[in-house]
């Protein structure tokens, strides 16, 4: 059964958009959806991986590495240099479950060869097969911090650090973090929801005719998979452009001093915390710019991201009643007024 | 929000407002006869409103569930272990195709187990990887029956949930349904994250073997009409019960398609797929029929709140007949628990902290034997333990360095700091604890702030009038603090016993999953209301006094906070809990909760 395409989600338009921007700069460092059950948002994220285009991949390199350029880190690769055979596969999306243990995560010694052949070897974990796809962890909010920490650094870095049973290794972890979960059910700890590049808010839809669309789409789905897709196959087909052209793009595309001056201007406003609020903005405005085709960063790219990218910065008063998203939004008026 | 005929019909055992969220046992007393079917509106509420019943709809969910296992994710059953549930089973897995399979979720199933790999004792013995299927992967195409549902650890919940999402596991397919098996009692029920995937929710609590011996209904044969618009048919009933998660009215749209199988899908259809899929679901009443003789034509959704009062409309007349079909599918408990005005509480069981002693990360204090799959392998105590056997072990033929059994494996005991749960609770009775409530919410609000940093959680009961309320379930949720605190009223008497006992309630369960309790307890101490309900200062006094020796009995630890200007009594219930006593009558917010935090 094909994957529900990308284009037929209904509403959630932060959401679709926070991805977009991720699937065109990983760097960025992960999307956090807050919300409630039954939004879409694991439907979104498998919908994005199976739109963008299959990858080339090394052949039996665990870490999926692009034949053309190895991650310098890849010690499958690197051991084998030379002509390497390639194969083509699907962007990965890796399920990171709660209650995962930190070998399942980061990889530990293959316990087979070491009890079976006297052999120390590497068995690599989710974070290897992540490299190069989404990694998708849901009630992110419930996982131990230490784990949570452990893919933050490593989202941020790209890289995986082993270190633990007598192995030391590097290996290639690029991906897109995505993680969700309720904050009715334990809400993150400031220090890690600051790392997460940017924040949604999901909400189940409240009007009836978006709810009664969304259920006519998966129902429609439903009974004819194939035809569905086919349906949508060209309005996927101009999203995939999109994403491709904004990578193209994104390299060459103009900052304005006047816009990092917004930037700023925009986190004083809020008494943000360092300075990840300022460089989230600015690479989050760029992705959207080149996403948009534009030429440069403006003003209005700054405003339509600047509530996913700051609303999980603020300083938290448990007796302020009013949300972080109006809160943001007040300073955006403010900044741009 | 007036309710009418099915509530009163619900049988409230007990004298105290706690018992009618009890369960009742699927002992034979069912079998009596006479018994009241609670969700029958007992006659007068017009043919069309009525249910076919509890049983023939959980035949009927049989019957669908076995059709398409994984289509429809599964179903919750919630009833004690008995001859009802059993003959459930008995009909869903004789209705599954034959050759399905038919799996039991062992209780404590490791991950190799579940999602398959590596085959630990015949690889160890073969010397080469022996890779195996997991049970989820064996279990494609059928059903795998989860007993003690609710007590699934958050961990295999969010695998099966993510397998039932992707259909596949370990890259296999797995495309199965869930039957969970729900034991609990009370409050006790299963993750809301899993049970939200599955279609059907069956509660045969109640039910006596009698009724269960019927062969139940025909699948529904629906020979009407097609309906104009089903699937807003379907959303409008999930609207107007409360249903807010999407994936209800998707679920309920499957079912009533299959129902129709090949005929357009009819009012009978979606009424069916209301009944079984959404009615469980519901979290607030639709705005009630009259159940007086004369129809009621008043469109169902009037009284609701003006947000969505646009709709009823569009749907046309059957969203009528079906919101009134699902009404009458409602089950009674919801019923209860939503005139008590008590909020769902299971959803904080997500985040349910498993016992420190199978904790998987922390400090590593020493080792044990065990699976490496399930904890950290402590590779010097598994060399350790295999080096005294070698020579034994090596045989002529036996090429293999070291010999290493399953048996030899250890892996690390690691403890975690446990975390603290503190257990507020707060007299809000009388007049002037309107100002003290005020001052204990800021603290809670204070308190949970910081608990971020500490990972700890915060629960709140508040006492007056007739009894006891949890007001906030043990959390660390600020919105859902905030929620629950803004809600909360004050006035009427001082029961002070029920306060306590409510406390000691919540503690028990603080401490059975595996946190630290701490009560506080704001009061002046001057109790009047007993544990009856009825007033009279010395009876109240002398329950109070008796609640706290039961707390001490308990070992639990306490800190009694005197709001009272001259208070004899906060002190003499501190004593008799063995609790600190701090007599802080003009406490403000931030006064409080540096007190709390100082002595704790």
């Amino acid at each position: 059964m094909p994957t529900f395409p990308f284009s037929a989600i209904v509403a959630q338009d932060e959401m679709r958009q926070a991805l977009l921007i991720a699937a065109v700069d990983p760097s960025i460092g992960g999307v956090l959806v807050f919300g409630d059950r039954g939004t879409g948002k694991s439907t979104a994220i498998r919908a994005l991986a199976a739109l963008l285009p299959p990858m080339r991949a090394v052949a039996g390199c665990p870490y999926n590495c692009d034949p053309d350029s190895p991650a310098e880190s890849c010690p499958h690769c690197a051991s084998a240099p030379g002509p390497r055979k390639s194969h083509r596969k699907p962007v990965p999306v890796v399920d990171l479950p709660l209650g995962a243990t930190e070998d399942r995560v980061v990889g530990t010694l293959d316990l087979e060869r070491a009890l079976g052949a006297g052999v120390k070897a590497f068995e690599p974990g989710l974070l290897a097969r992540a490299n190069r796809g989404f990694l998708y962890i849901d009630e992110v909010n419930l996982l131990e911090d230490h784990l949570v920490d452990l893919l933050l650094d490593v989202a941020a870095s790209g890289v995986n650090t082993v270190e633990r049973e007598g192995l030391s290794l590097r290996h290639p972890a690029k991906f897109v973090l995505v993680g969700s979960g309720n904050p009715e059910e334990g809400e993150l700890r400031p220090q890690l929801l600051d790392r997460f590049g940017l924040a949604c808010e999901v909400a189940t839809p409240k009007d009836i005719a978006t709810r009664i669309a969304v259920v006519r789409a998966r129902d429609a789905y439903e009974r004819d998979p194939e035809g569905f897709c086919a349906a949508r196959a060209r309005d996927e087909t101009a999203i995939r452009k999109r994403i491709l052209l904004a990578r193209e793009r994104l390299p060459s595309l103009a900052v304005p001093d006047s816009a990092l001056e917004r930037a700023a201007q925009l986190c004083l406003a809020l008494g943000t915390d360092g300075l990840r609020g300022e460089l989230t903005l600015m690479r989050t405005a760029r992705a959207l710019a080149a996403l948009d085709g534009a030429e440069a960063v403006t003003d209005d790219h700054i405003r339509r991201v600047a509530p996913a990218a700051l609303r999980h910065r603020l300083r938290r008063n448990p007796l302020d009643e009013s949300g972080s998203t109006a809160r943001v939004e007040r300073a955006v008026a403010e900044v741009f007024s | 929000m007036r309710l009418g005929g099915p509530v009163c019909a619900t049988p409230t055992p007990g004298p105290s407002p706690q018992a009618g969220g009890k369960e009742r046992g699927v002992s034979d007393d069912g079998l009596r006869a006479g018994r009241v079917d609670p969700r029958r509106p007992a006659g007068e509420g017009g043919g069309k409103a009525e249910a076919p019943g509890i049983w023939p709809d959980a035949v009927l969910a049989a019957r669908l569930l076995a059709t398409d296992p994984h289509g429809f994710g599964g179903t919750v059953v919630r009833a004690a272990p008995g001859p009802v549930r059993e003959r459930w089973l008995d009909l869903l897995r004789a209705a599954l195709p034959p050759g399905a399979p038919w799996r039991r979720l062992p209780p404590g199933i490791g991950d190799e187990s579940l999602l398959g790999g590596l085959d630990l004792a015949a690889t160890l013995s073969a010397g080469t990887p022996v890779a195996r299927a997991g049970l989820l992967a064996e279990a494609d195409g059928g059903l795998i029956v989860v007993p003690m549902a609710e007590r699934l650890p958050p961990g295999i919940a969010a695998r099966l949930a993510a397998a039932l999402d992707t259909g596949t596991a370990s890259e296999r397919g797995a495309r199965f349904g869930l039957v969970l098996l729900d034991e609990g009692e009370g409050d006790e029920t299963v993750a809301e994250a899993l049970a939200d995937h599955l279609a059907f929710r069956i509660d045969l609590s109640g039910l006596g073997s009698a009724e269960a011996a019927r062969d139940g209904a025909g699948a529904e044969a629906g020979s009407g009409p097609a309906a104009p618009d089903p699937v807003g048919t379907l959303c409008a009933v999930a609207e107007a019960l409360g249903v807010a998660s999407l994936r209800g009215p998707i679920l309920a749209a499957r079912v009533a398609r299959a129902l129709a199988a090949d005929r357009p899908v009819g009012d009978v259809e979606i009424a069916a797929a209301g009944r079984l899929v959404l009615a469980p679901r519901a979290t607030r009443l639709p705005a009630p029929q009259e159940d007086g003789p004369e129809e009621a034509d008043a469109p169902p959704a009037d009284d609701r709140p003006a947000e969505d009062a646009a709709d009823p409309a569009e749907g046309g007349p059957s969203d009528d007949v079906v919101l009134e079909a699902v009404r009458a599918a409602i089950p009674p408990k919801l019923l209860d628990q939503l005139l008590a005005g008590g909020a769902r509480l299971s959803a904080a069981k997500a985040g349910r902290v498993g016992q420190p002693a199978a904790s998987r990360t922390g400090r590593p204090v020493g080792s044990r034997r065990g699976d490496p799959r399930r904890g950290r392998l402590d590779l010097l105590a598994t060399l350790r333990a295999a080096a005294p056997w070698q020579a034994l072990r090596r045989g002529p033929e036996e090429a293999r360095r070291i010999v290493v059994r399953r048996d030899d494996l250890r892996i690390r005991i690691l403890r975690q700091r446990t975390e603290t749960t503190t257990v507020f609770c707060v007299d809000a009775s009388g007049s002037a604890a309107l100002e003290r409530l005020a001052e204990a919410k800021g603290a809670v609000e204070l308190l949970l702030a910081e608990a971020y940093v500490r990972r700890d959680r915060v629960a709140l009961v508040a006492f007056r009038g007739g009894g006891a309320e949890l007001v906030l379930p043990p959390t660390r949720s600020l919105t859902r603090a905030k929620r629950g605190l803004s809600g909360l009223p004050g006035g009427g008497g001082t029961p002070l016993a029920a306060g306590i006992d409510a406390a000691l309630t919540v503690a028990l369960g603080v401490r059975r999953s595996g946190s630290r309790p701490v009560i506080v307890l704001l009061t002046d101490g001057r109790a009047n209301v007993a544990r009856s309900g009825e007033g009279g200062r010395a009876r109240a006094g002398a329950e109070a006094l008796q609640a706290a020796r039961t707390l001490r009995a308990a070992g639990l630890p306490a800190l009694v906070i005197d709001t009272g200007a001259r208070g004899e009594g906060a002190r003499a219930v501190a004593e008799a809990m063995a609790a600190r006593y701090l007599p802080l009558p003009r406490a403000d917010a931030e006064l409080l909760s540096a007190a709390v935090r100082a002595a704790l």
